[in-house]
């Protein structure tokens, strides 16, 4: 079988899949999957070009999806003056504080030579930077929560239009690349200190700051208001109602003899779609290039061989670097969009198996190394998430019918059946890496 | 006087819950050890094979209260346990057959077989979360304290209490009898030093004619035998629940690499480090320093360095540190 026609068909199978939901079952759950499915695979294209082109063992992934799901509150949310007013200053001065003294205590580490004075000033300079740090940080802080706490109780973000930042409703669009941005940077530092690790120190190295990355997003009330969650995120897209009211929409809506209702959700979530798909597929071009182009032929020779690249005068550090960033961006990315989609900033929603190893499992099905196979492995897997979720339950009934009516293994069974999905996709990434350990579709 | 108040209220608030949860992780981190030095790669599988045994235990234990046999003032899971040690070890002797093996045989790269493990992961997740259920659910039964506050304080006369509850009394009994059974095997019997030169040098333990399958399986017995101990030891002082043994997989590998991984002594310290850590830095410590400085020096904050959310922060900063400045960990660990 030729490459193209095995990608012909895997992407054939995949759009059967998402357009058999729909014919079969309804088409806003089909949309829903496209949805998500198309932010996923922009995900699995970050991982891909770390894992698939450098060999980076990330599992970070979380981390980087929720900071860009930050970006997307911090520019898309109308700002509270009185907020900004009663201790905006005062936060931003203990954050540079706490800057300017991490600046300071690798400036000591890398000027002074090495000996119990160094020590002493490092440890002096901590101390006192803590808790100069914390005595600024904290009382801004407690300002800013105390603003209206049961709505606001934070900084709010950079949309300065009108009628709670509807009117701008391009921010959201604009937040997408600046939730990129802030993983890079993220993903800069985390890289300087990380990268030189053994593949599976950088694996818990990642997993943890994931985690860190999660717990100050739940802590930090007045930056995205934390557990208290951040609601009704300003859309790029029309609202349904709106749509509902329009004249235009209605009369075409009536012209094509469909539900005003059905099809004003239907139409959302199309536009959204075609939003996405344009990032994909702008992405997609962009990893194609990137992966025959001579920086991704030395991307991969530093992979397959570090040594020998770097006797090739590769600075393997530096390529390292540059591509844990830019795939850790391209999360970013996705994650700004996912919040935007969901209209909301949750941070106790961001669980490792769901943004991390369900983004690898599509990687790895997929085919690492394989763009176009990372990108369909991301719908693949997606599609079957979700229906796991949603057919399992009748599936279980249905397996189960031979069992008598009131027994509790079967009461038990179809309870369940909802958490079969981490079965389900630790069966298949395991019987993809046995029996076809490149992925579905290969590396070329 | 003062000075004793201030530490009996930090024994009781740090230090006695600080030694139990650290024997907790000494163990888990002792059974990622294990598989690290032998079969070679970090088990991401770890936390979940801790949940599923745990899973088990509650399960046998349930059934053991309802036909009425328990252990009077001891948790009757305790009882249990063994049956929880060997549903696992099955569980482990099948998945190494049916997946790990092929990839051993072939001499996988070992970021290949940490894959592999997570897949393992994902499945193990799911069948405990499909045995079990999602609950937060609470096991332990018996006697509830050793110590209580009223009873030390009566025997003192101090202001402070110090109580001491059963699950962390056992804890740390059964955390001291399976260590130095652990060592016993590994240092005097032949099955032991077996799996040490197995750890040191492949392949001048297999010209010397060692058994690699045998040593393969009397590792992953022991690995399971120490996941159930430490899930079960975890599940009894706080809850189960499948969630938070997976992240229990985080400190556990900073315990392990902290120490040096592949190095058994390491796992007990970097256990015993990170749970300090974890607890002292976000415990206010208001109260101890009111007791121990000069009035005029008592603190007005609360003294909590940072809150409780931060405790993983807290690993994981103690990880980049050693790993950074002295990657094979605090006692010699392997590099490969």
């Amino acid at each position: 079988m030729t490459d193209s026609l095995r990608t012909g068909l895997f992407t054939g199978f995949v759009a059967l899949l998402i357009l058999g939901t729909g014919f079969l079952d309804n088409w806003n759950l089909a949309l829903v999957i496209l949805n998500y499915g198309l932010i996923s695979a922009i995900m699995a294209l970050g991982v891909n070009l770390q894992w698939g082109l450098a060999g980076l063992f990330n599992v970070g992934v979380m981390g980087f999806v929720a900071l860009g799901g930050l970006a997307s509150v911090l520019i898309s949310m109308p700002p509270v003056a009185e907020a900004w007013a009663a201790g905006g200053g005062r936060t931003l001065l203990g954050l540079a504080i706490g800057a300017a003294v991490i600046v300071g205590l690798v400036a000591v580490y890398k000027r002074m030579t090495k000996g119990r004075a160094r020590n002493i000033i490092l440890l002096l300079l901590t101390v006192a930077g803590f808790f100069a740090f914390r005595t600024v940080f904290d009382g801004g802080v407690a300002a800013i929560e105390s603003v209206n706490p049961s709505l606001t109780g934070y900084l709010g973000g950079l949309n300065f239009g009108g009628d709670a930042g509807r009117d701008w409703w391009w921010m959201p669009i604009i937040a997408w690349p600046v939730g990129g941005l802030l993983a890079a940077g993220a993903a800069w530092a985390i890289g300087k200190t990380a990268l030189g690790l053994r593949s599976d120190y950088l694996a818990i190295a990642t997993l943890g700051i994931a985690e860190i990355i999660i717990a100050v997003l739940k802590n930090e009330n007045w930056m995205s208001r934390g557990v208290l969650n951040v609601t009704g995120l300003p859309r790029p897209v029309p609202y349904e109602t709106d749509l509902q009211a329009d004249p235009g929409f209605l009369s075409a809506v009536q012209d094509l003899g469909v539900d005003p209702t059905t099809a004003s959700t239907i139409a959302v979530k199309l536009a959204y779609a075609g939003l996405f798909a344009v990032f994909l597929v702008v992405l997609l071009i962009l990893a194609q290039r990137a992966l025959h182009s001579p920086w991704g032929r030395m991307m991969r020779a530093i992979r397959d061989n570090e040594v020998a690249a770097e006797a090739m005068g590769k600075d393997v550090t530096r390529r390292h670097l540059q591509i844990f960033v830019i795939g850790s961006a391209i999360c970013g990315l996705a994650g700004a969009m996912m919040t935007t989609l969901d209209g909301q900033m949750t941070p106790a929603a961001y669980q490792p198996l769901r943004f991390t190893f369900l983004v690898w499992v599509m990687v790895i099905v997929g085919g690492s190394g394989n763009n176009i196979g990372a990108v369909l492995g991301g719908l693949l897997i997606w599609w079957l998430w979700v229906a796991v979720g949603e057919y399992g339950p009748d599936l279980m009934i249905w397996a189960t019918s031979g069992l008598h009516a009131d027994s509790a293994l079967k009461a038990s069974l179809i309870d369940s059946a909802p958490q079969m999905r981490f079965l389900v996709m630790g069966t298949v990434l395991l019987l993809i890496l046995r029996f076809s350990p490149r992925g579905i579709l290969p590396e070329k | 006087m003062e000075f004793l108040n201030g530490l009996v209220f930090l024994t009781n608030f740090v230090i006695v819950p600080a030694l139990a949860y650290g024997a907790q992780l000494a163990i888990g981190a002792l059974g990622v050890t294990l598989v690290y030095a032998i079969l070679r790669f970090s088990n991401f599988a770890h936390g979940d094979t801790m949940a599923f045994g745990t899973a088990v235990t509650i399960k046998v234990t349930a059934v053991l209260v309802g036909i009425g046999v328990t252990l009077g003032p001891l948790p009757t899971a305790l009882l249990a346990l063994p049956v929880g040690i060997a549903a696992t070890g099955l569980l482990v002797l099948g998945t190494d057959w049916l997946v790990y093996k092929f990839y051993r045989v072939q001499k996988a790269k070992p970021v290949i077989l940490v894959i592999v493990s997570l897949g393992v992961m994902f499945v193990l997740n799911g069948l405990t979360r499909v045995f079990i259920g999602v609950r937060d659910i609470q096991f332990a039964d018996g006697a509830r304290f050793v110590i209580t506050v009223q009873q030390f304080k009566a025997a003192t006369g101090l202001d402070e209490g110090l109580a001491i509850r059963t699950t962390q009394a056992i804890t740390m009994v059964t955390a001291a009898i399976t260590v130095a059974a652990l060592f016993w095997f590994l240092n005097k019997t032949r099955t032991g030093k077996s799996m040490r030169a197995f750890s040191d040098n492949e392949d001048l333990a297999l010209l010397s004619g060692i058994d690699p399958d045998r040593v393969v399986r009397v590792t992953w017995l022991i690995v399971a035998a120490l996941a159930t101990i430490a899930g079960v030891l975890y599940g009894l002082d706080k809850s189960f629940k499948a969630f938070t043994y997976f992240q229990l997989l985080l400190p556990i590998f900073a315990a392990a690499i902290v120490g040096g991984i592949g190095n058994p002594v390491g796992a007990i310290a970097g256990g015993f480090l990170i749970a300090f850590a974890e607890v002292t830095v976000t415990y206010p410590l208001k109260k101890v320093l009111t007791y121990w400085l000069p009035e005029s020096m008592a603190p007005e904050g609360l003294v909590q360095l940072l809150s409780g959310d931060y405790k993983f922060a807290v690993s994981f900063m103690i990880l980049l540190i050693v790993l950074l400045f002295k990657p094979t960990g605090l006692f010699k660990g392997q590099s490969i």
